[in-house]
């Protein structure tokens, strides 16, 4: 629908509006401070709660994980496939623990679910790759930041 | 016809039109960068320079795709139909002076048509026809949709623009282009013991102001750039195109904006006439060389003003560009037809009247 | 001298050939874009005898602007196939064109017959038209002036067309 605003009679023109739109883009132009973040040199600084790559804590190199399930439960993009097993040490562990990055949305659940304070979102946030991948147990246990 | 001098002079001509379209595309990014608070390209080379220059070896080894839906003949041709005349309209436009040299009288235009302006019109509205045939050829809806409304949006344009030069051709009577620039170099009036010359803007601020308005149009810049509409029609004409053919157009936009500013110089803005300060610095670095000396310094501070004046209307083209968003297409019907047309009437009709009565 | 006379068999050659096209091309658009080739190499004819005003003009007014529109209304048309498809069917329609080209051509012929030297008289000659100020100032006084009768008999002529285009628009759309 063609709506009829009410506009001064030298609107017509556009011409004073145009100058305005101008001045406006200069002073953009000349005193504005650019937004821009030159990426590889500087970085953005994230908080602690931010939810980046994931990572398993480990504790004196032994991992948190009790393989519980309780992760791949509640992920809502079902993106972790955990197989349990026992060793010497420990009763139930997690024998294969992957997490699928392109699955995953980054919620957070798996965190908050973990009764062990085992999985764990850090605060990396480049995930570039050049190949479809799935994060394997010996990648997660890299302690992203350790926080 | 002295041709030596002749070739010269070309190709001066072709080289810098040539070399404008890297230097805007330059200019383009990054100022339109910064207006919208960015930095643009900046990593090849210093402050981003180099872009263009890979950008131009990116187009040439793109693969030149033909295309089996496309009119083949048409297609590879129109590049070439808006491309030519762009380069061809600068031929009447006086950059500097003329003056005398080893006892030859050197003007510096290619060529002193006695019909100046309309051949500029003339050459200019056949560049349209590269549009037209683009769109059409492309076999696309979309092109062939961008190619209607260039036609349209051309014709509209073309009359207020021919109709708002000829207050100027009234005032300065003459078609010829180096004479409205010479004409430009007189007296107007006199405040504080300044003399201010007798720019076509001051003699013509409305006339001025449609052709500046029409010549964005006819060069399809942003307030008027429908038949592209990137929004709405994806790309408009050039849709089909890839690598050199696009770079082509893309060209032919570079050097149409170009030839529109020299022209908007030329007639507006005193042409090769120096500007304020210049012919004081003239008068103080060469005032005591010998005759010959002087005189190529005075070329040289034409040629340094008029390519200044034109620096600034293609940084117009290019703010106004990242500042106004286009028109829809009933918009830019009405304000062709129903504001320029017969504002450009009305100023000739003024024009006509003040010049037989002896005003201008 | 030999350039003029290579570049007026070249010119004349493209605008024979692509006024030839126009009318037997099929294809609407393209018949379109010969008949703006054959314009444009006229242009270049009128350009070689000196005369740049018209040429200029006939670029502007005819290749320019005339035939964007003609473009314009065939591609908004979409005539992709030949909309005058009856013009194959009646002979006596292709007689009749047949015979108004060549009366056409003969009556050219004799209006042209004194224009035959190719040496310019009066205020047309070369000398004459540097003495009075270039080939424009020449041609818009004697048009402003001598001629002045025929030119606004010209210009109401073309001001009644436009009325009567109006007037048919408007009464189909009703």
């Amino acid at each position: 629908m063609l709506i009829k605003r009410k506009a001064p009679w030298w609107n017509v023109f556009y011409l004073i509006e145009v100058i305005s739109g101008l001045l406006i883009t200069m002073k953009h132009f000349l005193f504005k401070k650019t937004a821009t973040l030159q990426f590889p040199e500087e970085r953005r600084e994230y908080s602690d709660r931010y939810r980046g790559l994931h990572y398993i804590k480990t504790v004196n190199n032994v991992e948190n994980c009790t393989a519980c399930m309780l992760c791949p439960t509640v992920c809502p993009a079902e993106c972790i496939h955990i197989v349990a097993e026992e060793r010497a040490d420990k009763e139930k562990y997690p024998a294969r623990f992957e997490i699928d990055l392109l699955r995953c949305c980054f919620c957070g659940m798996c965190e908050e679910a973990c009764p062990k304070d085992a999985i764990k979102l850090s605060n990396i946030y480049e995930m570039a790759q050049v190949e479809r991948i799935v994060l394997e147990k010996d990648v997660l246990l890299d302690q992203r930041g350790g926080k | 016809m002295d041709f030596p001098i002749l070739w010269m002079k070309i190709a001066v001509v072709l080289v810098g039109l040539l070399a404008t379209v890297p230097i805007m595309l330059f200019v383009e990014r990054r100022g339109s960068a910064l207006m919208q608070d960015r930095l643009g390209p900046n990593r090849i080379g210093p402050f981003g320079l180099l872009q263009a220059a890979l950008d131009v070896v990116k187009f040439l080894f793109k693969e030149d795709r033909a295309l089996r839906h496309t009119n083949q003949a048409y297609f590879t041709l129109a590049p070439w139909i808006a491309v030519v005349p762009a380069f061809m309209t600068f031929a009447v436009i006086p950059f500097a002076s003329s003056m005398d040299w080893d006892g030859r009288h050197v003007s510096f235009q290619i060529a002193n048509l006695d019909v100046g302006i309309l051949y500029c019109f003339a050459i200019a509205s056949l560049g349209v026809y590269g549009i037209i045939i683009a769109g059409w050829a492309s076999n696309n809806k979309y092109s062939l949709m961008g190619s209607l409304r260039s036609s349209a949006q051309m014709i509209s344009y073309e009359l207020s623009m021919g109709l708002s030069v000829i207050g100027i051709i009234l005032s300065f009577s003459s078609l010829k282009l180096g004479d409205i620039a010479l004409g430009q170099g007189q007296a107007f009036f006199t405040v504080f013991g300044h003399t201010i010359p007798k720019w076509g803007v001051l003699i013509q601020p409305l006339g001025f102001i449609l052709f500046l308005i029409s010549v964005f149009a006819e060069t399809n810049r942003l307030p008027f750039d429908l038949p592209e509409g990137e929004s709405e029609l994806v790309a408009g004409y050039h849709l089909e195109y890839g690598s050199m053919k696009f770079a082509l157009f893309f060209m032919a936009e570079y050097i149409n904006m170009a030839v529109a500013s020299a022209l908007v110089t030329t007639l507006f803005f005193g042409g090769w006439q120096m500007l304020p300060g210049f012919p004081y610095l003239h008068h103080v670095l060469f005032g005591s060389a010998e005759f010959q000396t002087q005189e190529i310094a005075r070329v040289g501070f034409e040629a340094l003003s008029f390519l200044s004046k034109i620096a600034f209307f293609m940084w117009l083209f290019v703010w106004v560009r990242w500042t106004i968003p286009r028109f829809r297409f009933d918009q830019l019907m009405h304000f062709g037809w129903k504001v320029m047309f017969p504002l450009s009437l009305l100023n000739v009709v003024l024009t006509a009247y003040l010049v037989m009565k002896g005003v201008l | 001298m030999n350039a003029e006379i290579i570049a007026f068999i070249a010119l004349s050659t493209i605008a024979l050939v692509s006024a030839l096209l126009v009318v037997l091309r099929e294809n609407p658009v393209g018949s379109a874009f010969s008949l703006i080739l054959s314009f444009f190499a006229v242009a270049g004819l009128y350009a070689l005898v000196g005369a740049h005003f018209v040429a200029a003009l006939q670029i502007l007014v005819y290749t320019g602007a005339i035939m964007v529109l003609f473009v314009f209304v065939v591609m908004l048309l979409n005539a992709d196939k030949p909309v005058l498809d009856f013009l194959k069917t009646s002979k006596w329609i292709k007689m009749t064109g047949a015979a108004a080209g060549i009366i056409l051509l003969i009556v050219t012929g004799i209006a042209l017959q004194p224009a035959r030297t190719i040496q310019a008289t009066g205020p047309w000659s070369t000398e004459q038209l540097i003495a009075s100020g270039g080939h424009t100032r020449v041609l818009s006084l004697s048009m402003f002036s001598d001629h002045l009768f025929a030119f606004e008999l010209t210009s109401f002529l073309l001001l009644a067309a436009i009325v009567a285009t109006i007037a048919l628009a408007k009464r189909r759309r009703s």
